[in-house]
């Protein structure tokens, strides 16, 4: 299956599926109302509703071992010690050296013999990360794979990243289909130069090209990643009972999904930027752990990430019978996200250490 | 000195350009000029751009455009003149022309500005200012401006809304322009409540920060029939000059780059302002579009904005003005500006600017602004019957 330029959609030699999924949001919103209030008067607007925060001590290395966790319970009691691999995909890892990932696998039992290593790749080092687990597991290299996509996101005060930059994410175990509770069709990727969004070494806050992160950056690749995909399955936006994007804010993804002929209902389980903001690496792999939760017996999913840089990663998921026995095994997406305590704008500059005494 | 025609004009679409480089659009540019003119080899390319150094890395355009063009080995160099670089090119090519130095000649005027962080955008476009006089104080470009209407506010005893005409006519002529950046209506309420940049500047005053290239393709009068079929001759061209500092300016709200430029140019084509049937002044700002009209002698001080509210700068009005959009509506990528307002003129008197044509056009003056009116560059154009 090629498409027109000859590039094969990414597949392994062996089936392979997500044989469990958990989500983890922290408990904190700030309304967006709060950075308008402070920045601009009241005057500026507000591009969601809320975004989450996390607590003081919550980090990407506790996050990511909650999703963990919960990915493990959902997978039926398999032994951790089975899992050989645990990579953690984030642009906000707590050290710049010394992997995240060592801690979560420690965390879940999965040490010591297993691959660990932490991902960057913007918004999509999670789905990269996915990838890599398909591969892994679907060539016979492991019979687990632990892929968590999770960021506590940074944003300059008064920039209008503020608004939105959230934390949370989710982790996936990956494993053979016989055991999957969703099978992987394929996945297709769309990378090039195209500098939207950077943030340097040493630089505490991300720096971003204003309006060229949308047209040339967001939507560029995630339409040619998920056409690509389409395209090579021989699929059409109807064969899809859901359809996750990267949701940097509710309006990119609807447009996303609006030009690829999608209908609203198909994207609205999965858009969750209006309670929670953009996520950054947890965004669209914590958007398919909502639909997951509520979806059933063969229902295909669309999942399209997308991380500056540039880059999206397209994935085409077909629902087993083995979903409705997993979904009430952890806390569902959506109970993260009904607990929920709002707080202020100060809250929030102490809670993300963004008042240094 | 000979007499000079236009016998070639293109252009490229005003956009965000991400993913055209500064040469690819100076060069298409010129491609769509030379293929108007139905010439293949020029004897010599002048480049218009204020900005390539300090937004896109690169200097030394001469050489680099007419090389990327297949014009290797021509005389080429690059002229600058802050926001008046483009028409301040087609004066060198005009004089080398007339001067009978060179028969055909291409001047391209190219900007590229999208590429960059706003920020840096605005710093590099404060550099037309006076660097050690209002730069160093913390002025922006937008900032100088924003002096000059808050004075005119003040000394004529008018209100921000009373400039709203300047953007809903740029607006409403590009709507029907193929290559204006913004092909939508403005209305004056909406000029009103738009968001504030520089008090009393907002964004509907402004022109935006932009991407294009536009060429013109020069040959002897005498030529010019034989090669084209619809040459437009140029009647004047000229440049006047003034302090860069507006305070030191003999009276800031009084272009007076504008008034020697426009007298040169207005002797030179034995004409006055009541003689010119279009005017494509540089509204950068709908401040200078007041400031422009008042220093050609369409109105008188302080009228600028009253003639623009009387209704007399529309395409049927008494002189008008930004009749393709003008920076506002068009677009202003800065060095190229000057050459897109000569080829718009050409449109009109070739009368082909379609929904825009002002009836029987037969002079029209485009002004290119540099600064906040260091440099102002006229041109007269003639339809030759």
């Amino acid at each position: 299956m090629a498409d027109k330029d000859g590039c094969v959609m990414l597949k392994p030699d062996r089936d392979v599926g997500i044989v469990g999924y958990g989500a983890y949001v922290p408990r904190y919103r700030l309304p967006a109302t709060e950075p308008d209030r402070i920045w601009m008067g009241g005057r500026g607007g507000a591009p969601i509703k809320e975004k989450s925060v996390p607590g003081p001590d919550e980090d990407v290395v506790t996050m990511s071992v909650e999703a963990a966790r919960n990915a493990l319970d959902r997978a039926g009691g398999i032994d951790p010690t089975l899992i050989r691999a645990v990579w953690v995909g984030s642009e906000s890892h707590p050290y710049a050296v010394k992997p995240t990932s060592t801690i979560v696998a420690e965390s879940i039992g999965a040490t010591p013999h297993t691959q660990a290593a932490d991902w960057e790749f913007a918004c999509k080092a999670g789905t990269e990360a996915l990838q890599a687990a398909i591969g892994f597991v679907g060539s016979g290299m492991a019979q687990y794979a632990m892929v968590v996509g999770m960021d506590t996101a940074q944003a300059r005060p008064g920039d209008a990243l503020e608004y939105t930059a959230g934390a949370g994410g989710a982790a996936y175990l990956v494993g053979p289909a016989a055991e999957a509770l969703a099978v992987f069709e394929g996945s297709f990727s769309y990378v090039t130069d195209t500098p939207d969004f950077w943030r340097r070494a040493h630089q505490h806050y991300p720096s971003h090209g204003g309006r060229f992160t949308g047209e040339p950056a967001y939507f560029r690749h995630s339409l040619g990643a998920a056409r690509g995909l389409m395209d090579a399955l021989g699929a059409q936006p109807g064969d899809y009972a859901y359809a996750v994007f990267h949701q940097p804010n509710v309006k990119f993804p609807r447009k996303a999904a609006k030009q690829l002929g999608f209908k609203a209902d198909q994207i609205r389980v999965g858009l969750l930027a209006d309670e929670i903001g953009n996520t950054y690496a947890g965004s669209s792999l914590i958007g398919l752990s909502a639909v997951l939760d509520v979806a059933a017996l063969g229902d295909r999913v669309l999942l399209v990430s997308y991380g500056s840089g540039a880059g999206s990663d397209a994935f085409s998921l077909r629902v087993t019978e083995a979903i409705l026995s997993r979904q009430r095994l952890a806390p569902m997406t959506q109970d993260y996200i009904a607990r929920c305590t709002e707080i202020d704008y100060g809250m929030y500059v102490r809670f993300v250490g963004k008042l240094t005494l | 000195m000979r007499d000079v025609a236009i016998i070639g004009a293109g252009q490229v679409k005003i956009d965000e350009h991400w993913d055209v480089s500064l040469r690819h659009l100076a060069f298409k540019a010129v491609k769509a000029a030379l293929a108007d003119a139905g010439v293949a080899q020029v004897d010599a390319l002048y480049v218009g751009n204020m900005l390539s150094g300090e937004l896109a890395g690169q200097e030394h355009l001469g050489a680099l455009v007419a090389d990327f063009a297949g014009l290797r080995g021509i005389e080429a160099l690059k002229v600058e003149a802050a926001c008046g670089s483009g028409a301040a090119a087609l004066r060198v090519g005009y004089v080398a022309v007339a001067g009978g130095l060179a028969d055909i000649v291409v001047v391209v005027g190219v900007e590229k500005m999208t590429d960059m962080l706003g920020g840096d955008t605005t710093a590099a476009l404060a550099l037309a200012a006076d660097g050690e006089y209002e730069t160093s104080q913390g002025l922006s470009f937008v900032s100088v401006n924003a002096l000059l209407m808050r004075r005119y506010m003040y000394e004529y005893n008018c209100t921000h809304q009373d400039f709203a005409p300047f953007a809903v006519n740029a607006h409403r002529n590009a709507v029907n322009n193929p290559y204006a950046m913004f092909r939508f209506p403005v209305t004056a309420d909406r000029f009103v409540d738009a968001k504030m940049i520089c008090d009393p500047i907002n964004l509907l005053d402004s022109s935006p920060i932009c991407d294009g290239a536009a060429a013109v393709v020069l040959a002897p009068a005498e030529m010019a029939r034989s090669l084209n079929a619809a040459p437009v001759r140029i009647a004047a061209s000229a440049i006047g000059t003034d302090a860069l500092a507006i305070h030191d300016r003999r009276d800031p709200l009084v272009l007076d780059g504008g008034v020697i430029s426009t007298r040169r140019a207005y002797e030179q084509a034995g004409v006055g302002p009541g003689d010119i049937d279009l005017f494509e002044l540089h509204d950068a700002f709908s401040i200078m579009a007041a400031l422009s009209l008042e220093a050609a002698g369409f109105a008188e001080k302080g009228q600028g904005v009253r003639l623009a509210l009387d209704g007399e700068i529309g395409i049927d009005g008494k002189i008008p003005v930004a009749t393709m959009g003008g920076l506002k509506g068009r677009g202003h990528p800065v060095g190229a500006t000057g050459i897109y307002q000569i080829v718009e003129v050409v449109q009109q008197l070739r009368g082909l600017a379609g929904e825009n044509q002002v009836k029987n056009a037969r002079l029209g003056m485009a002004q290119n602004i540099g600064g906040s009116g260091a440099t102002v560059v006229t041109h007269i154009l003639e339809r030759v019957e």
